[in-house]
């Protein structure tokens, strides 16, 4: 990687300089912020609107290097019996990134072994429940649509060195393991895109200061949030764009947004719920657990699960009336459905709207970018980008809530759909009959995004290249997406359109302080979070309206009877009187 | 035959008429709350209210029911059709010529026959009705798995909103007719006191004399 970014070291024009800020904004910001000169942002007339593409100044910034609970126990103090600093094989010097796994291999010796079966080197996932095979590198999202073709950009958060092409990229050789992203602890490492896109892109890593091998080997410890969050915080292209509850507020979050990660608080790092062993992580989001029903397991057993039932029990409410009433909901609601009431929450905001179509606009013969959308944190976003098209965000959301028994059926490329509708990216299985079924809460991402007219399918673009089908270079649809489906062999009608497509992220970050979790008439009323949900009798919301109208009709009827008897002896009682 | 002023309401009956009195009110309030008519009180408050006045007005119909099959008291409720024209005529055309109440309180009979028949209804049906949807809807966790979602929580909770409006008739009719007769204080002053004007045989008016005088107020 290192002598990558020494060969792009030729500056050359403009045109090109103002196309790799474009293309890096999907670059985690990780350290480089410091080293971007400002000389693209020229603004040109029309307000917000500024040549030239480069989203660092608005998500860039250091890595902040947390000092999370990594180990759950009752001492402070760091137990680990290992100082790696002391290491004989860790004294370098390193001139590479694989020679430091090389080293950290030589004493870890089964660590390779198990990392190269892990989902972020191998980019690949069966489902065993659905027989889909699924994972970065042959899924289509809503978001940049494919890795797949594009790994030379994707493969930056690619738990790896050099992946350029997951087609000829060598799985088995464990030296390309990249240790350090997930391990080290000085905030200095960064990662690059495997491959300079257009070989302009150079310029992007000039002035980087140079990574210090020996002294980031020294510090690895078990991963933090910096760690963790370097990639997932800023997937689809830019801080917390993609899920909407993961975002860079998670890198020292206050309390009130994450009462499991605060700061003032617990202040866990990621892997304290995403327990794992043997370089294997529970918590997939391609396989959730949507109900758990066996909760903390046995006296001092380590479920290896991320569930919130693994560490707070299947009865988690205390033992009073109320608490009894709340247990009683868990067998069908989830437990983020009351106590994650909206995300995107502290101050920075999700994608919720994408538009490809609009994509490719220039002025003055250039790519532009618009920001139209200032934040909580006060920073603005981008909501138009020639590359890209245009977007929408939103903060502090109240989820959308579908009934989820965690099967997803993805839509591959090679699937067909009727574009007449809107196309689901993800489709979620579940229902209120199916007793494994919970209610769950659910970011949904709605995008106009290109498919093949001719076939009704998605579609791979080839969207990074240094080449002249590359969509970000030529802003050409039909070029890309030939490009993108011929790349794998896949049947292009040669025609493509665009189609809206919907994909769902499950809300399962940002879990609010219990003083926060929702009151029961948000989905007990007429029209609360539920109105929409059927199948199922909510006291609050459903009536039968035949009850309703003879029941009022009765009490109604009732009051006017007695009214009526009460007024006749009245009028009675003084025709008595006065005769 | 005699009117004499008895004790015809215990101390126990009185207590219990007017707790079971105000824990339906809250239950109707809280209930109505909880249906959607209202948001007065927030969810969970009416919610918790709701239960635990159910809970408590249960407690009090366990003892009620021990009392009533102990005492014998029981047999007030025992329907006749023994004059009862005679005080359907009385509510739907003798009360507005001003005729008098064709039924007088008797020792082992202290209710009319229309009276006796709406709290046996009410006792035998109404109540259990309420109790029954109203603990199964309580439970339904405890119920198995889907029963959220099979319809069959629909039907409890159906049938306990019909139980409500039932109530709510009942007890507009209850006011209502405590405003007939000579006067509306009058109608509940027996049930304050325990004291009313019961048409007392000799035998019954010698029994009371001799072994419970402190039940019979003879004028001086």
């Amino acid at each position: 990687m290192l002598k990558l970014s020494m060969a792009f070291s030729s500056v050359l024009n403009r045109k090109y300089l103002i196309l790799c800020y474009l293309l890096f904004n999907f670059i985690p910001p990780l350290s480089l912020a410091a080293s971007q000169p400002g000389a693209s942002m020229a603004a040109v007339e029309g307000g917000n609107t500024e040549l030239g593409i480069n989203e660092y100044d608005i998500t860039a910034k250091k890595r902040p290097v947390d000092k999370s609970v990594v180990i759950l126990g009752e001492k402070a103090e760091d137990t680990s019996t290992t100082d790696h600093s002391k290491l004989k094989e860790l004294q370098g010097p390193f001139s590479s990134g694989p020679e430091v796994t090389k080293a950290c291999l030589s004493c870890h010796n089964k660590a390779g072994h198990q990392f190269i079966k892990n989902k972020h080197w191998t980019w690949k996932v069966h489902i065993d429940k659905t027989g889909q095979d699924l994972g970065k590198s042959v899924l289509v999202n809503n978001f940049c649509t494919n890795a797949a073709g594009n790994e030379g950009m994707c493969a930056q958060c690619h738990a790896g060195y050099g992946m350029t092409d997951a087609r000829t990229y060598d799985f088995k050789n464990e030296d390309n393991i990249d240790c350090l992203v997930c391990h080290e602890s000085t905030g200095t490492y960064y990662k690059l895109p495997p491959s300079p896109g257009n070989k302009a892109c150079a310029v992007m890593f000039e002035g980087k200061p140079k990574i210090d091998l020996t002294k980031v080997a020294q510090s690895v410890t078990l991963p933090g949030r910096s760690n963790c969050g370097a990639c997932h915080f800023y997937g689809g292209g830019g801080d917390n764009v993609k899920h909407g509850d993961l975002s860079s507020v998670l890198f020292e979050p206050p309390k009130s947004v994450d009462v499991h990660m605060g700061v003032d608080g617990e202040n866990f790092s990621c892997v304290i719920c995403h327990v794992g062993e043997g370089h294997e992580w529970s918590g997939s989001r391609y396989e959730p657990i949507a109900k758990d029903t066996i909760g903390q397991g046995k006296p001092g057993l380590a479920r290896q699960t991320a569930t919130c039932e693994s560490c707070h029990g299947l009865q988690p409410h205390p033992a009073n009336l109320m608490g009894l009433k709340l247990n009683d909901h868990t067998d069908r609601v989830a437990c983020q459905t009351c106590h994650i009431p909206e995300y995107a929450t502290g101050g920075v905001a999700t994608k919720t709207h994408w538009d490809w179509r609009t994509a490719g606009k220039l002025k003055n013969g250039e790519g532009y970018r618009e920001e139209g959308y200032i934040q909580g944190n006060g920073e603005p976003r981008h909501t138009y980008k020639s590359i890209k098209g245009n977007f929408k965000y939103g903060e502090n959301l109240k989820p959308m809530y579908v009934w989820f028994n965690g099967t997803e059926r993805y839509l591959t490329v090679h699937d067909k759909f009727d574009p007449a509708k809107p196309v689901e990216i993800n489709h979620l299985e579940g229902s209120p009959d199916d007793p494994n079924s919970r209610i769950w809460p659910f970011k949904r991402m709605e995008t106009i995004q290109p498919y093949d007219k001719g076939n009704n399918t998605l579609v791979y673009m080839h969207l990074w290249g240094n080449d002249p089908d590359a969509f970000w270079g030529n802003y050409d649809f039909a070029r890309a997406i030939k490009h993108g489906m011929a790349d794998f062999q896949l049947p292009y009608s040669g025609d493509f359109d665009f189609v809206k497509t919907w994909s769902y992220w499950p809300v399962t970050h940002m879990v609010a302080p219990k003083e926060k979790a929702l009151a029961c008439k948000e989905c007990h009323s007429k029209d609360g979070r539920l109105k929409d949900l059927e199948g199922m009798y909510i006291p609050g919301r459903d009536t039968n309206p035949w009850v309703e109208k003879i029941g009022i009709f009765a009490v109604l009827a009732t009051l006017l009877g007695v009214l009526v008897h009460g007024l006749i002896r009245i009028l009675f009682s003084r025709r008595r009187k006065a005769s | 035959m005699s009117l004499q002023k008895v004790k015809v309401f215990s101390r126990f009956e009185r207590f219990w008429h007017w707790t079971q009195a105000l824990l339906i009110f809250t239950l109707l309030f809280s209930g109505a709350g909880i249906h959607g008519f209202h948001q007065l009180v927030d969810f969970e408050t009416m919610v918790w209210v709701h239960v635990i006045s159910a809970l408590g007005l249960m407690v009090l119909w366990t003892f009620a029911i021990f009392w009533h099959l102990t005492t014998g008291n029981w047999r007030h409720y025992m329907p006749t059709r023994n004059g009862l024209f005679k005080v359907l005529r009385y509510y739907a055309w003798g009360i507005f010529l001003g005729e008098d109440h064709p039924y007088r309180k008797r020792f082992w009979h202290k209710h009319n026959p229309l009276q006796a028949m709406s709290y046996l209804a009410l006792k035998l049906v109404l109540f259990p009705l309420l109790w029954l949807t109203g603990l199964a809807y309580l439970l339904y966790g405890f119920w198995g798995q889907g029963a959220l979602t099979s319809g069959s929580l629909e039907w409890i909770a159906t049938l306990h909103t019909i139980g409500a409006y039932a109530m709510a008739v009942f007890i507009i009719i209850h006011i209502y007719l405590l405003t007939t007769g000579h006067s509306t204080i009058e109608h509940i002053k027996p049930m304050i006191t325990g004291y009313d004007e019961v048409d007392l045989s000799e035998a019954e008016e010698e029994y009371l004399e001799q072994d419970e005088p402190g039940r019979i107020i003879k004028d001086k």
